[in-house]
């Protein structure tokens, strides 16, 4: 028998003769309203204390490099934006990687929660609905077809990297298309939004590997070292950009999210509640591609990203998405700092790139995740 | 004017046509169960009605108001409606009711809507469960959040399907009891799909025996008869009355 604090069931229905569900009844209501006014002042704390953590990692992030700058330093030169002496070794070499890591941490983790929701899976992220395959497709396809990285000398370099991005974020919006309009041909449901994804996916990385195949030497080394994400790549410009469509499309997101709580309930409900699915999930999957294509063009593929921020976020604040989105986002860029100082410490003073480090390390945490939520 | 009113709705999966010229009227203060066996086209008649589904055919008209011309937030703040298979997630009891305002809020709830929720939550007797998350509680329990998120909606119109699935005997009763109280105190109505005839009997004011996605018989008790019962789930049974109360029992 389901609990009910009066007592015995049958002798409970008299105070229902009096139920008026327009009424907001202030003195019944105050117990409970007020506990989850308090549970919800807690959520907010502890999305101020992941802000804090993040600050931290900033803080130990910017100690990474040939020079030694005190911490005291540190701290000063970046609360005041001071870029001149060695406050531009911090601004101008440091922060603008540890900017790069936070956009491209918060950008893929912010993705992969829409998508998650959107798309009712918890394996949805931009990774794994082929986004990334798509973006090192069309990357490979600059390098070779365009000569966008063909180097005469055989020293790796790709000569030019707008074409290469553009060609890999096309291909990205390529690949989203191709997801979207086999949805359409099909039914907008979250099922086969996955399965086109993860059959788009599988195409583009067979056309990648075609491609590696087709490559001459210093080609190969081109692709090679492009998919390996590295925030060594990042420069304020691109950063600016990067900045200017996670802002855009996360105001969107958290816009919309009560929208994604009601999805979480399930499709009926979410319809009954007056939420226009098919349209918000065409509308979150386009703009958390692009999102993606934009971070992963330049960046390169950095997996898991998508998955680990949200499910940590997920297991600390629960599905509430008013909560869930601004504690992705810190979580995913705090994951994507260390990471980058991770590689950046271990085989000093050579730089592992960031995506190396998120795969080696992704798979292993994931399955730790997976093990605590799920396992006996 | 009638309260609510669905004319000739039709609809096809397909080319298979499940729903053919379905037409009834329902006023305020009432509970309707819609009755009939599996697949006979029940729970697409409760998507129709909501434009869950859209109907190829007919209109559903709600206080005079075509519902297919209202956007689905307004049809929200006219209908409610709890599906049989709700998802859960790691949302709290009192998040997934305070969910039922949404298409009452712009930007994020008021403070009367948690009251409306707190209170929901306290006369249904889930206080101890409010800041459980929904994956944490039996499914029974979940049901009760979510005819709480349907109160809160505040609809003239609560569709429910199956609404004592997963309950036991004594939630069955407590459930429709509360059902049929809402609706006379709030002058709204209640529409249901149930299996449990004699549930279904105790219940509710009117009924609608639907046979192979047309509607058989429409009326009060008095069209729970043998014959019917016959035609609409192909048994034989006796109506017998207990206390006044008919009661069936399958042969």
């Amino acid at each position: 028998m389901i609990r009910t604090k009066n007592g015995d069931i049958s002798s409970n229905h008299d105070k229902w003769e009096g139920f008026d569900i327009y009424d907001d009844g202030d003195g019944e209501a105050t117990h409970n309203s007020g506990l989850y006014r308090g549970y919800v002042r807690k959520k907010g704390l502890m999305i101020s204390l992941a802000l804090v953590v993040l600050f931290v990692c900033i803080i130990l992030a910017a100690h990474n490099g040939p020079l030694n700058i005190s911490s005291l330093d540190i701290i000063r030169y970046i609360l005041t934006f001071d870029n001149d002496g060695m406050g531009g070794v911090i601004w101008n070499i440091r922060m603008v990687r540890i900017i790069g890591a936070i956009l491209a941490g918060a950008g893929l983790a912010v993705a992969g929660v829409v998508m998650q929701c959107i798309l009712r899976n918890p394996l949805a992220s931009p990774y794994t609905l082929g986004i990334s395959s798509a973006a090192a497709f069309g990357a490979s396809f600059a390098i070779i077809f365009l000569n966008a990285g063909s180097s005469i000398t055989s020293i790796v370099s790709i000569s030019n990297p707008y074409v290469t991005t553009i060609s890999a974020f096309l291909f990205s919006l390529l690949a989203t298309g191709a997801i979207l309009l086999l949805t359409k041909v099909t039914r907008v449901s979250s099922e086969t939004m996955v399965l086109a994804g993860v059959a788009i996916s599988a195409m583009f990385a067979a056309g990648l590997s075609f491609m590696q195949y087709l490559a001459t030497d210093s080609q190969l080394g081109n692709i090679i070292m492009w998919t390996f994400g590295d925030l060594g790549k990042a420069t304020w410009s691109w950063n600016t950009l990067i900045m200017a469509v996670l802002l855009s499309v996360t105001l969107y997101f958290y816009y919309k999210r009560w929208d994604y709580n009601a999805m979480e309930a399930g499709e009926e409900t979410a319809k009954g509640l007056g939420v226009h699915t098919e349209r918000e999930r065409i509308t979150g999957m386009v703009l958390a591609s692009v999102l993606s294509a934009v971070i992963v063009s330049f960046f390169g593929i950095i997996a898991f990203i998508g998955l680990l921020g949200p499910h940590i976020a997920r297991m600390i604040i629960g599905s509430d998405h008013r909560h869930l989105i601004p504690l992705s986002i810190i979580l995913g860029a705090i994951i994507l700092i260390v990471a980058d100082g991770v590689g950046q410490v271990i085989l000093y003073p050579s730089v592992i790139p960031v995506g190396i480090i998120t795969s080696m390390l992704g798979g292993p945490l994931f399955i730790y995740l997976l093990i605590r939520r799920y396992g006996k | 004017m009638t309260f609510f009113q669905v004319n000739g709705v039709e609809f096809s999966y397909k080319s298979t046509k499940v729903l053919d010229d379905i037409s009834f009227s329902i006023e305020k203060d009432e509970v309707t169960s819609i009755l009939g066996p599996n697949g006979v086209g029940k729970t697409t008649l409760m998507k129709c009605i909501n434009k869950i589904l859209m109907p190829h055919m007919g209109s559903v008209l709600i206080e005079g108001s075509d519902i297919h011309q209202m956007s689905r937030r307004d049809i929200a703040k006219n209908i409610g409606y709890v599906s049989q298979r709700g998802e859960m997630s790691r949302m709290t009891v009192f998040d997934s009711v305070l969910l039922g305002r949404k298409p009452h809020f712009e930007w994020e709830v008021t403070d009367r809507d948690i009251r409306l929720a707190g209170r929901v939550i306290h006369l249904m007797g889930l206080d101890d469960l409010a800041l459980k998350y929904v994956t944490e509680i039996s499914g029974g329990e979940y049901q009760l959040v979510q005819i709480a998120r349907v109160l809160v909606q505040q609809p003239k119109v609560i569709l429910l399907d199956e609404p004592t699935n997963s309950l036991d005997l004594p939630n069955q009763h407590m459930i429709m009891h509360l059902i049929r109280n809402i609706a006379i105190r709030n002058h709204i109505a209640a529409i249901m799909t149930i299996h449990d005839l004699n549930l279904a009997i105790r219940h509710s004011d009117k009924f609608i025996m639907m046979r192979e996605g047309t509607i058989y018989a429409t009326g009060d008790h008095s069209i729970i008869t043998p014959e019917n019962i016959r035609a609409v789930y192909n048994i034989d049974a006796f109506v017998e009355k207990v206390k006044g109360i008919p009661v069936v029992i399958p042969i």
